[in-house]
């Protein structure tokens, strides 16, 4: 009926029935009792919001933006696009210098990388760490990403006609992470496509998908960010004829769905060119591309399917690359939130929530006893390391190590 | 992607289904639009008559224990209905004066549990009650928001103190012989339920909230573990947007989130659920089914959809996809060979599958055995 397309609710916030099924499937709501919970802060709070920006709580800052409580809606209500929709429009607080410097990890890694075993000795230190959570209330239990003293980006520059001599190509939004932290997932993603007989090559100038920005109030920054990154897509997509291809669950929902949904940036051309690179691996694969394994290999993997890759519905993907390596011992774990959350995590106001949300995954960790943790999320890398022990790594890298070329 | 078959719906009847095919070595999918009525589950299926052994084992290998007996159980505003195959939660008694006297305990600020109607109901069937709230410290975190103080809110931390309340309640016990308390124990330990039985000095009888219902919650999370244990694939929260169909059977389908990557089987069971679930779509003309645009039976009329009398069986309730006799959904007229219809979908109240629970499992099992027989052919 003609009238019903014209009166769709922003986020669809309309179709709330009230069933309250978001609400069991909420992290935060388990352990913070100051959050009001995604009913409440979403599409119940919208109503009020929209009579009146009074309504507006604040609050709503403990939100992960999981997105678990999206996945769980029977209606599809956009509800965490919601609560940071209302976040973005009608929180006037100006970020605090602490978020600021969490959010801005492009410049807080070409600021940290040239300096990286200074960096990485000092941020270990006790010391700093309580300068930190004095200062800046960064939590001092925390343990930091360490830097990488050469970046991924001047890496595969040097190998750019290499690369090139590739019968097929594929281009690499590779995010901050790669870049500053663990150029070794580029470098594997750029074994394992290869193998594949498809050459990598970098974006034009990419910028941090500006997620970290979005949750920290800084949506102007995310936005121009956003406006850069998806015209540099589209000249490799629509220009070159090429797919992006990515590694971070949370760069990439962020370049396909929050830049349409939260920063108003239309992408609608170029989204269906962004893929996890394990989708794009699976795809070659199932069209008939092979990869040589190594012999012997044998490795107890347990899978933790990041939040935003549930959000993607692709960890589909990952599980299934990880299962057809051979001597892959394999376990998928409960659907659950390490708690980290980007930024969240790092806070003082919200550590003993954080640990809490993710007690349950450690204590599975744990009892599965894996020699490594496959997982698309640096973040959750970070969290599960610091909190279990054990090591993680991106499904790309398990794959590249047990290949052979 | 490639299946064997691909199922649209991980409610009860596709989780069911998809148990029961991985476990005759088939690889399936199930593609679920988010979550679903095991949420508002009572904990009883009713007019099982076949499927009872067959559910229960499926149910045992998951971790979920049932029983049955021939009786009544106690519904959440103080009425009585026949007894069916149930969850260890739920209890089954012989008659209605199943007490001589018995202690409701609620927990104060906690306004899903309706116990003065409770105690209406008991007390026609000559049950003297008490009614007594439990103020619990534990609980003060979560009054402190009275819109969030829900049945699964108090089941999490009820995981943590259930022995204490047991004690609690112990102390509060006079000469009741029972006592009833809001079923919200045993979240993520099934087994705590049974244990506060044999812990309190008196029988223990747990009555169903408003929803979200907890053993409904911790039912669809122990059945997607096997499912998921079985080798099973289950995409939550991605929802079937449309299917190619070539000479009336179904090639493949499409999801939002799978996007140009669709989902290929040999067989596809549509058990995506009625209006809440939007297996069935409806406005002031017609009805439909929105994924395949299968044929509905709904009354032209549409005065004839709904009863005035509000608390009335409502005609629109019964409406569902047309099947042939082997559950393949009609399309113009004609069935679709591989696809298979289950649960909601089909209309509430079709009297051969009981409600509900009911028809989600025994036409789930339908569709399972008709998929099995056709490849053994």
């Amino acid at each position: 009926m003609k009238l019903q397309e014209y009166t769709v609710s922003k986020h669809n916030f309309e179709e709330c029935m009230k069933c309250t099924v978001c609400t069991v499937y909420c992290p935060v709501l388990q352990v913070n009792p100051l959050y009001p919970g995604p009913k409440q802060a979403g599409p119940d709070g919208e109503r009020l919001r929209l009579k009146d920006p009074f309504f507006f709580n604040y609050a709503l800052k403990y939100c992960l933006n999981c997105k678990r409580c999206e996945v769980a809606c029977p209606s599809g209500v956009g509800i965490a696009d919601l609560i940071q929709a209302s976040r973005i429009k009608y929180d006037r607080t100006r970020p605090k210098l602490r978020d600021r410097i969490l959010a801005s990890t492009d410049l807080m890694g070409s600021f940290s990388r040239p300096f990286a075993p200074v960096v990485n000795a000092v941020t270990g230190l006790g010391v700093t760490k309580t300068a930190l959570d004095a200062t800046l209330k960064i939590d001092h239990r925390r343990s930091f990403p360490k830097y990488s003293g050469r970046g991924f980006e001047s890496w595969l520059r040097k190998r750019a006609e290499e690369q090139a001599a590739f019968p097929e190509q594929v281009a690499y939004y590779h995010g901050c992470y790669v870049n500053y932290n663990n150029p070794a997932l580029g470098k594997d993603l750029v074994k394992v496509l290869n193998a594949l007989g498809v050459g990598v090559q970098l974006l034009e100038k990419e910028k941090c998908c500006g997620i970290a920005m979005i949750t920290n109030g800084m949506s102007e920054t995310a936005t121009r960010h956003a406006k850069h990154n998806v015209e540099i897509i589209r000249k490799a997509v629509a220009g070159k004829g090429l797919t992006v291809v990515t590694t971070s669950s949370s760069c990439t929902l962020t370049l396909r769905d929050e830049y349409p949904k939260l920063l108003g940036v239309d992408n609608a051309d170029v989204r269906e060119s962004v893929l996890m690179a394990v989708r794009y691996v699976f795809e070659r694969l199932e069209a008939g591309a092979t990869l040589r394994f190594k012999p012997g290999f044998h490795k107890k993997v347990a899978y933790h399917v990041p939040c935003h890759m549930e959000r993607l519905g692709w960890g589909v993907f990952s599980e299934r690359l990880l299962r057809m390596i051979p001597g892959v011992e394999f376990t998928l774990l409960d659907s659950a939130c390490c708690g980290i959350a980007g930024t969240y995590g790092f806070k003082k106001e919200n550590y003993e929530a954080s640990q809490a949300i993710g007690a349950p995954l450690f204590e599975q960790i744990r009892s599965v006893d894996p020699e490594v943790v496959a997982c698309d999320c640096e973040t959750c890398k970070w969290q599960i390391e610091m909190s279990t022990g054990y090591r993680v790594e991106n499904p790309i890298s398990i794959l590249a190590e047990a290949i052979e070329i | 992607m490639r299946f064997d078959t691909v199922i649209i719906g991980g409610g009860l009847a596709g989780l069911v289904a998809g148990i029961s095919l991985q476990k005759e070595g088939r690889s399936t999918a199930i593609v679920s639009a988010g979550q679903n009525a095991l949420h508002f589950f009572s904990g009883s299926f009713e007019s099982l008559e076949e499927a009872p052994q067959r559910l229960s084992e499926l149910f045992g290998e998951a971790g979920i224990r049932l029983h049955y007996c021939s009786g009544i159980r106690l519904m959440p505003l103080g009425t009585f209905r026949p007894a069916a195959l149930s969850l260890e939660d739920v209890s089954l008694f012989e008659t209605p004066g199943f007490a001589r006297k018995a202690l409701i305990v609620n927990f104060a600020g906690y306004h899903d549990f309706f116990t003065s109607f409770l105690a209406e109901g008991l007390e026609k069937a000559g049950i003297a009650c008490r009614i007594q709230a439990l103020d619990l410290p534990e609980l003060e975190r979560i009054q402190a928001s009275p819109s969030e103080m829900r049945s699964v809110q108090i089941a999490r931390t009820m995981d943590r103190i259930w022995e204490k309340v047991v004690r609690e309640v112990g102390a509060l016990l006079g000469d009741e012989d029972t006592v009833i308390l809001p079923q919200v124990f045993g979240l993520r330990d099934i087994t705590v339920p049974g244990r506060i039985r044999q812990a309190m000095p008196a029988r223990v009888v747990f009555v169903g909230t408003l929803p979200p219902s907890v053993p409904g919650i911790r039912t669809q999370a122990l059945l997607k573990r096997r499912y998921e244990v079985l080798g099973g694939t289950y995409l939550s929260g991605d929802e079937v947007l449309e299917a190619d169909l070539e000479d009336g059977t179904v090639q493949s389908v499409a999801t939002r989130n799978l996007g140009t990557h669709r989902l290929l089987a040999e067989d596809f069971i549509l058990a995506s659920g009625g209006y809440f679930s939007k297996g069935l779509r409806s406005n002031p003309f017609r009805i439909w089914e929105p994924v395949f645009g299968l044929d509905v039976d709904f009354a032209g009329d549409r005065t004839a959809w709904y009863d005035p009398a509000f608390a009335a069986d409502q005609p629109y309730m019964a409406y569902g996809v047309k099947t042939d006799a082997s559950l393949h959904p009609l399309l113009d007229g004609m069935p679709v060979k591989n696809l298979y219809a289950v649960g909601s979908v089909l209309g509430a109240t079709r009297p051969e599958f009981g409600s509900g629970a009911g028809l989600a499992v025994r036409s789930a099992f339908r569709a399972v055995d008709a998929i099995l027989k056709e490849e053994a052919l």
